[in-house]
């Protein structure tokens, strides 16, 4: 196969992607739903309970929406991830990915497209959260949104990675609920997307560990260093590494002599 | 010259269950080949390790020659798959679909559409082409798929159950049409079915029952083999299934 090939076949698989997401309207305004709940309703109640210090990036005291304003983007991520997650669990039942499983181009190759694929989608839903979040004092300077754009990939990626990778174990559907108990929600709040972990350690040390173990708190504060122009280096490195991780199980996952399917029998 | 498909000592096991058991049979070009089993016959085992799905335990399949496991993607780009479950992408259009798989294939644009309206027209879809495959019938999205499937100019064409569910008429339409593309363009077919009527006598048959090959070749000669006066009463003797 030419480059050029795989060229047309990453574009391929990135169309399709855009185009389901354009015709799933609902799955749209969903996945801007959600964050603003949170953002409207929830900050709003507890931006009188929990006060925040001066912390960085910030230069001086926040709004509690400013707080979780990036924390609320890499929500997005993680549930556009663990979406893509299920549509590549719904996909195997209803037959689509065996159709993306049968291309002659490398099976790494079609996965990683798919991932990035994913990764880009989530790009758009993050800008108009921001966009809206301005009305409600979330307003990081003008060359943060541009700055912000690597981290969201970045981030993206690593969400949609770990989506992966956990596609490629679950066989059912109703398996999907338990990726919500045991990944998203724990993921989301043991993290610093809703509290600083200054504030987790007071509450008590082993939770503080776990949220500075957690590969989505790197994720927050990514986007959060980038929307305020500065860079988070060990996020960067840890969302980094975790990114290449995550694809590394997955493909190990679809891998015809070793993954789920193939113990398991997925054609049948 | 190799032949289209090869299939030689396959078997395959999911945990302690035998799916496959020392498999052995070969497709021509030209040759339309039913493979006839009950359910659970072990058919979609053979299509999912045929089309790469997964690795098989031993033996080994080949595709003009390429070894499905060493070379997929050489033997890939030489077989077309319309698969038992829906594989259509319901949101998206005919056209959509089928510019996603040549997309998939590599193709460049040009030869995309070309391919694309030539399909369409052979398939009588041209009209439908900016339909979502959510408004066609049953009938219509298999024939969709079956477009699909020929776009890269396959030269083996595998179908796993590709008439279940579908009406008399558009049962005949695909058989006709796949049986036409046997005889016009050499191409190799696969047709595993259950329905045994879909095997006429000019076919070459596979009758594969847990896991085993009970016969293998032309119609006439497996019910010859068997004493049998039909091809009916033929496979109830090889699989010991009551009529």
């Amino acid at each position: 196969m030419s480059p050029a090939a795989y060229l047309r076949c990453g574009a391929g698989i990135l169309t399709r992607e855009a185009l389901r997401f354009v015709n799933q309207r609902g799955r749209f305004i969903s996945a801007l739903v959600r964050p603003l709940v949170w953002l409207v309703i929830f900050a709003s109640g507890f931006r009188f309970v929990l006060g925040v210090s001066i912390i960085p990036p910030y230069e001086t005291y926040i709004p509690y929406q400013v707080y979780i304003a990036p924390g609320l983007i890499a929500m997005i991520q993680l549930f556009n991830g663990m979406q893509s997650s299920l549509s590549m669990v719904y996909d195997r039942e209803m037959g689509n990915m065996r159709t993306l499983l049968i291309s002659p181009l490398p099976r790494w190759y079609l996965l990683t497209c798919k991932l990035a694929a994913g990764a880009l989608i989530s790009i758009p839903l993050a800008y108009a959260f921001l966009g809206i979040a301005w009305f409600w004092e979330v307003e990081p300077p003008l060359w943060g949104y541009l700055a912000a754009l690597p981290a969201l990939l970045l981030s993206g990626i690593m969400l949609g990675a770990l989506g992966l990778a956990l596609s490629s174990l679950i066989r059912q559907l109703e398996n999907f609920a338990g990726v919500m108990n045991f990944v998203i929600f724990p993921m989301f709040f043991a993290s610093s997307a809703l509290y600083p972990l200054w504030r987790v350690k007071e509450g008590g040390l082993p939770l503080y560990y776990v949220s500075q173990a957690n590969p989505f708190t790197h994720a927050v504060e990514l986007i959060r260093y980038a929307l305020y122009l500065e860079v988070d280096w060990v996020s960067l490195a840890v969302v980094a590494g975790c990114s290449l991780l995550f694809l590394m199980l997955a493909i190990l996952g679809y891998d015809p002599g070793r993954g789920m399917l193939a113990r398991k029998g997925g054609g049948e | 010259m190799s032949p289209a498909l090869s299939v030689s000592g396959l078997s395959h096991a999911f945990g302690e269950r035998l799916a496959l058991d020392n498999v052995n049979f070969t497709v021509q070009p030209g040759d339309f080949t039913v493979l006839l089993g009950l359910n659970g016959a072990g058919k979609s085992t053979l299509f999912a390790l045929a089309t790469h799905l997964y690795h098989n335990r031993s033996g080994a399949i080949e595709i003009f020659g390429f070894d499905i496991r060493k070379s997929p993607s050489q033997a890939l780009r030489r077989m077309g798959v319309v698969f038992q479950q829906p594989t259509l992408d319901l949101d998206l259009s005919v056209e959509q679909n089928l510019r996603y798989h040549c997309a998939l294939h590599g193709m460049a644009k040009s030869r995309a559409k070309a391919r694309i309206d030539a399909e369409l027209e052979r398939l009588q879809l041209t009209e439908r082409r900016r339909d979502k495959t959510r408004q066609l019938s049953g009938g219509l999205r298999r024939r969709v798929e079956l477009a699909r499937a020929l776009l890269h100019e396959p030269d083996l064409l595998l179908l796993d159950e590709p008439t279940v569910g579908l009406d008399i008429a558009s049962r005949a339409f695909l058989l006709d049409h796949v049986r036409t593309l046997c005889t016009e363009r050499r191409l190799a077919v696969l047709w595993a079915t259950h329905l045994i009527d879909e095997a006429g006598p000019e076919s070459r048959l596979v009758v594969l029952h847990k896991g085993k090959v009970r016969a293998d070749g032309p119609v006439p000669e497996v019910t010859a083999a068997v004493q049998a006066d039909t091809l009916s009463a033929a496979f109830h003797k090889l699989t010991g299934d009551q009529p």
